[in-house]
């Protein structure tokens, strides 16, 4: 374990061998669902410290990249790796130690629903880790007070509305401190305000623990502010592949219509083709 | 055609069997993974609360079918055995058909109807809902986590409620000895005891802990495959039921024929 090179990754947070190469990468991905090809060949990396932002169309397999990432699908051809190791070759209990270090927001939180909240959020720490009850509750009142939902221990995730349960399934997902959070739409369905109270915890979270992101949204005024990164997915292919600024002034046709959000252009022609 | 449509179910079954099968070791996988880090496979509370309600809730019921039959059961054949004066052999009849093959088998199709139904219900709907999918995400083993309670608080109740059936039939049994036959409390358990055999009692208990392990494996399966939203979840279950109940006749059919051809008794 001596390759922890006197490099800028030997002061980030846990030096491991293998950080300098990308924390994520995708490698030529190819995703069928019986003939319907969702994935059509799709490489991109995730630095550590990034935030990558993923567009896409509703349908265009944003959701399903994200479950490639984190081990529950499984690609038709192409490799995942996660800290430089092809998950489709991890043991079950190692897919589970990497999962742990990895967090997951659901597009529909997806909470536990027999569960409150104090028992949504204490559940990782208590089943994976040797932390005291009153070292949990504590930690849950911290990270409830950072997602503006304290106090709410004792609900049940039937008595929140839609945003509340998107700010508890944020707090769930970072209750294990993890390397990488992957967000599902994590604004949408919220008001504006909301919207960027979440954005600035998504941006302060990878400052403060040093964490990568990959941010699946459609709202452009979010996706601008969060991304250090942007890809675009479309028609099952990675189409651009950029900084924000570079992608606010492409002339690539489709990027240009998704960011301007008009419906003349090639986006809307290839669905009336489809239909 | 015919022989397309059998081809096409023997394969179903073949792989519904096989799903089973890898769902019962990936389950037991997931709890090796937990215990070797010093832990408990699942949940305590879960496991009491699958329990409580598996097992105390099905208690009256169970005793309430079993007692009505064991009545009926000791009425129609007490009547039929006396024009030949041979009702004493009522009790007798009635113990063997129920330790050896009535008990467990009600109470199979009992549990596998109100319990079936609930697993299939609860993992399906937490299936659509994507809950099954952020626990898999988090690391926890779903099979562990939510499979291995309802399956081990099943199959440790069944015994359970199959000697409660049992002994409800019996007390029905005997009311009717009583009331029609003229068979006194004591003789009535002498004849009992008399027909209870060792063989019997574990022959029924076997069952009874096989037919747990079927209808919980069953119920969550189906519950863990549901597609489809809220109509996916109702179709599940009708069809977790269905499936429960006809797997649980039809193995019984089958180790009847296996004991009685093959090992001749
Ligand atoms: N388990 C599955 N089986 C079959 N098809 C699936 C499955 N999951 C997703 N799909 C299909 O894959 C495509 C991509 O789905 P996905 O949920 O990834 O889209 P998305 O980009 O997240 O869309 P949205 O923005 O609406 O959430 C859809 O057409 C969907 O029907
Ligand atoms: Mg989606």
């Amino acid at each position: 374990m001596a390759a922890a090179s006197p490099s800028p990754s030997a002061t980030r947070r846990d030096a491991a061998p293998d950080d300098d190469r990308p924390l994520v990468q995708i490698e030529e991905v190819v995703l069928r669902f019986g003939s319907k090809t969702v994935l059509d060949g799709i490489s991109f990396t995730v630095d550590r410290g990034d935030r990558l932002v993923v567009m896409g169309q509703s349908g265009g397999g944003k959701s399903t990249l994200l479950r490639l990432v984190i081990g529950i699908l499984k690609p038709t051809s192409g490799r995942v790796l996660f800290a430089g190791t092809d998950i489709a070759r991890l043991s079950r209990r190692q897919l589970n130690a990497m999962r742990a270090r990895l967090g997951m927001v659901y597009q529909y939180s997806a909470l536990i629903s027999s569960l409150n909240v104090r028992d949504n959020l204490a559940l990782p720490l208590e089943e994976l880790t040797e932390k005291s009850t009153a070292e949990i509750d504590e930690l849950i009142r911290a990270r409830l007070a950072a997602v503006d939902m304290s106090g709410s221990e004792d609900k049940m995730p039937s008595e929140l509305s839609g945003g509340m349960r998107k700010r508890i399934g944020l707090a769930r997902a970072l209750m294990l401190e993890p390397e990488l959070i992957l967000y599902d739409e994590p604004s949408a369905g919220l008001d504006p305000v909301t919207s960027s109270v979440i954005d600035e915890l998504i941006i302060d979270t990878s400052a403060r623990t040093k964490s990568s992101a990959i941010i699946v949204t459609h709202e452009m005024e979010s996706a601008f502010r969060i991304a250090t990164r942007m890809v675009m997915l479309y028609q099952g292919k990675i189409i651009a592949d950029d900084t924000p600024e570079k992608f606010r002034n492409s002339d690539n046709e489709v990027v240009a219509q998704f960011v301007s959000g008009s419906t003349q252009g090639p986006i809307g022609e290839a669905a009336h083709e489809r239909t | 055609m015919v022989i397309g449509a059998i081809g096409h179910y023997v394969r179903t079954f073949l792989q519904t069997v096989s799903s089973l099968i890898w769902l019962l070791i990936d389950m037991v996988a997931e709890m090796g993974d937990h215990i070797s880090r010093g832990r408990l496979p699942f949940r305590r509370s879960v496991f009491f609360e699958q329990g409580e309600r598996a097992g105390l809730g099905s208690v009256p019921l169970v005793c309430m079918v079993s007692f009505f039959l064991g009545l009926t059961m000791a009425l129609l054949t007490g009547y039929q055995l006396r024009t030949f004066g041979t009702e004493r052999l009522v009790p007798g009849l009635i113990t063997i058909a129920f330790w050896r093959e009535l008990g467990p088998l009600m109470t199979g199709i009992i549990l596998a109807a109100r319990i079936g139904a609930a697993f299939t219900a609860e993992l399906g709907t937490m299936t659509v809902s994507e809950e099954v999918e952020a626990i898999e995400a988090m690391g926890l083993g779903p099979l562990r986590f939510l499979v291995a309670p309802r399956l081990t608080a099943l199959v440790l109740l069944m015994p359970a409620l199959v000697v409660m059936s049992n002994l409800a039939a019996l007390f029905g049994t005997y009311m009717i000895c009583q009331i029609s036959f003229n068979i006194s409390g004591e003789n009535f358990l002498d004849l009992v005891m008399d027909a209870l055999i060792l063989k019997d009692v574990v022959l029924g208990m076997a069952k009874s802990l096989l037919f747990g392990v079927i209808i919980g494996l069953i119920a969550c399966y189906s519950g863990l495959t549901v597609k489809g939203g809220a109509a996916g979840v109702g179709n599940a279950t009708t069809r977790s039921v269905v499936l429960t109940i006809t797997t649980v006749i039809g193995v019984d059919t089958f180790l009847n024929m296996l004991q009685v051809n093959v090992l001749n008794n």
